[in-house]
């Protein structure tokens, strides 16, 4: 096992400049998600650390040993592909002994790691069929267990479970978690989910247009997100933006309404600003401002509600059962003592 | 609704179902008239002329001339022929020789080409050339290559002073052998080289990333994915790459005609050179009945040695 230390790495194809000078230093047997929309560069950076890709400018250190010029096969890390990349014509016992046979391991060696990363992945009955003849998770835990084969010093994952259907991506969401808190490897974990990322990140690193927007554990990224791209990427439903001031009175909103600000920051007076709420932080309080309730969409555990307050809608989600119709007026106010207030102009969260 | 209020039309009572309506109604009838004309063209003009082939050789026929059942009598004398024994060997070797060069010249220009070349679109049309051009025309390039007086090559070879003397390419036996085979591998490996082509191109491109994290050598990746992955391919385009190059026919009726004194003499201009220049039907069609056991040796050596692995089968 090792730490993985990425230090101002920058990638450009050609002359397009895709990721703009990355820092993450990630702890020996840590569990890291590299989140973000999609061409935000979290996959080519992954690549890169595969060496998959030539680094352009910094330095990728795996231990405390630079790998910018080190082959991928002598990197010592092991990478679960989003297709699987399993080899079609093995069996899944080759695919899994394939990178140990190249190396001409012992027969009995083989043997003895391909049935121990089975049994971890409870393929043992499936160890003679080919790729074809598995479903997607089964296929998901060949690849998950060629990697495990290999006993790599870090762990990379290529949006692994954007093939599986719902219900299965939950299932093999904990299964990796899991098997991470058992075997304790270096994790990097590249998705495009924040509910992935959320679920099971010791660090969540969320990136857009090729830098870092905010790097920290998931709870902090959702109590404090930096800047409104963080604030609007991590949770869901996504967080409110209410546009409007700063005034004496707190928040005035430029739809009109007033909204209490725990500690408004220093001398931000009239500033324009957002007002980030998140859907689930709105409770119904009759000294509240009047909503008019556009839609409703219960699921069942919970109340989805669109609101329109002041020409603006607000999405909030409500434990308990709603009997509001559409078109009624509701009184909301927020729930939480302290609001997420970022500058309107450049993003950034205002700190009391 | 409207139309509620609307009496309801009597219903026809509903009647059985007579043998007309289930055929109308039935795919398999439907899907034997699709098959018809398609059907009618391959009797008319494959499984007609092949019958009719089979059957004079069994006959004494002439050209003008309608023969008799003569039963084996034609393959009797055949067989104990040495120019059909020359013929056969002729054959086998120009086939086998012709086909592995193929093969190895293709497989190494499709791998080529699946690389990121400079011009790489200009570069396949170009390759694709010998395979365009109508094989009579290339017989004729060959031939003027090949020419005893004229030939470039040789024009070539002095100019450089690497030889004093023209080359025999046509006229003497083993010259003429490699020559032939030399222009057919020429006509044959756009073919090949460009079906490997697409072949090569379904692989995805993850599992040679997946092999280079395994730490898998070029080589290695050649031998134990690329190579497999191949191998369906590699038996259709080789089946027909074999049974074009045994019943090959132009190339040789215009660079050598057989000659020189059997040397290139195959098994179909044998039979051509017997039946319609010598006039003996009978005897040249017995020629070319005999090469339907080596074809069908050939495609079930494929269909047996090379047919779908179990791999390729999804869930049984």
């Amino acid at each position: 096992m090792a730490s993985v230390t990425i230090r101002d790495v920058r990638k450009a194809f050609g002359n397009v400049q895709i990721i703009h000078g990355v820092d993450i230093d990630i702890a020996d047997g840590e569990f890291v998600v590299l989140v973000g929309p999609s061409g935000c560069g979290k996959s080519t950076l992954l690549r890169m650390l595969a060496g998959l890709e030539n680094i352009s400018a910094g330095e990728i250190l795996i231990g405390d040993r630079v790998v910018n010029h080190v082959p991928p096969k002598e990197r010592d890390i092991a990478m679960v592909f989003q297709n699987y990349a399993l080899y079609p014509h093995m069996t899944v016992a080759d695919n899994m002994a394939f990178s140990m046979s190249l190396r001409n391991a012992p027969k009995a060696e083989i043997k003895e790691r391909v049935d121990k990363a089975a049994k971890i992945l409870g393929l043992e009955k499936l160890l003679e069929r080919y790729p074809k003849q598995l479903s997607g998770g089964q296929r998901q835990r060949v690849a998950m267990g060629r990697a495990i084969v290999r006993d790599p010093q870090v762990f990379l994952f290529d949006e692994p479970l954007s093939n599986l259907d719902a219900k299965l991506r939950v299932q093999m969401r904990t299964e990796i978690k899991e098997l991470h808190q058992r075997l304790r490897t270096t994790t990097v974990y590249v998705t495009h989910d924040q509910i992935e990322a959320m679920t099971m990140a010791d660090k969540i690193v969320v990136m857009h247009d090729g830098i870092v927007e905010q790097m920290g554990a998931p709870l902090e990224l959702y109590d404090r997100p930096e800047n409104l791209f963080v604030a609007g990427f991590i949770g869901s439903p996504a967080m409110n933006f209410i546009r409007g001031k700063l005034g004496p009175g707190g928040f005035m909103a430029d739809g009109g309404f007033h909204l209490p600000v725990g500690a408004a920051p220093a001398g931000s007076d009239g500033k324009p600003v957002v007002y980030g709420l998140r859907p689930e932080h709105i409770r119904i309080d009759s000294a509240g401002v009047p909503a008019e309730v556009v839609v409703l969409e219960p699921t069942g555990s919970e109340t989805q509600v669109v609101l329109r307050a002041g020409g603006q809608d607000i999405i909030a989600v409500f434990r308990e059962r709603l009997t509001a119709k559409p078109g009624e007026m509701i009184p909301i106010s927020p729930s939480l003592p302290i609001a997420h207030l970022f500058d309107a102009e450049t993003g950034k969260r205002l700190v009391a | 609704m409207t139309d509620a209020a609307l009496p309801l039309p009597r219903r026809a009572p509903i009647r059985e179902a007579t043998a007309w309506d289930r055929l109308k109604t039935n795919r398999n009838w439907l899907g034997f008239w699709f098959m018809v004309p398609a059907a009618a063209f391959l009797i008319l003009f494959l499984a007609y002329p092949l019958g009719l082939g089979v059957w004079l050789s069994f006959t004494d026929t002439r050209i003008g001339r309608p023969g008799e059942f003569i039963g084996i009598e034609n393959y009797e004398w055949v067989l104990g022929d040495s120019k059909f024994q020359d013929a056969v060997f002729n054959t086998l070797f120009y086939t086998t020789i012709a086909s592995i060069a193929k093969f190895a010249i293709g497989l190494y220009l499709a791998i080529l080409l699946n690389h990121h070349l400079p011009f790489k679109a200009m570069i396949r049309a170009i390759v694709l050339i010998p395979f365009i051009v109508p094989t009579v025309l290339s017989a004729i390039a060959f031939w003027w290559i090949f020419d005893p007086t004229f030939s470039i090559v040789s024009w070539t070879l002095k100019e450089m002073g690497w030889r004093t003397t023209n080359i025999n390419f046509l006229g003497d036996t083993w010259n003429a052998r490699w020559s032939v085979i030399f222009a057919n591998v020429w006509r044959g490996v756009p073919f090949i080289a460009i079906t490997l082509l697409a072949g090569l191109q379904t692989v995805p491109p993850s599992l040679y990333e997946a092999a280079t994290l395994d730490g898998a050598t070029r080589w290695q990746m050649f031998r134990y994915i690329t190579y497999p992955l191949l191998t369906p391919i590699i038996a259709v385009v080789m089946t027909f790459s074999v049974l074009f190059t045994f019943t090959d026919f132009q190339l040789i009726k215009v660079l050598t005609n057989g000659g020189p004194a059997g040397a290139t003499e195959l098994m179909a201009t044998m039979s051509y050179n017997t039946a319609i220049l010598g006039g003996k039907i009978g005897e040249g069609a017995a020629v070319s009945t005999a090469m339907i056991p080596f074809l069908l040796g050939a495609i079930m050596i494929s269909w047996f040695g090379l047919q779908r692995r179990k791999w390729q089968q999804g869930e049984d």
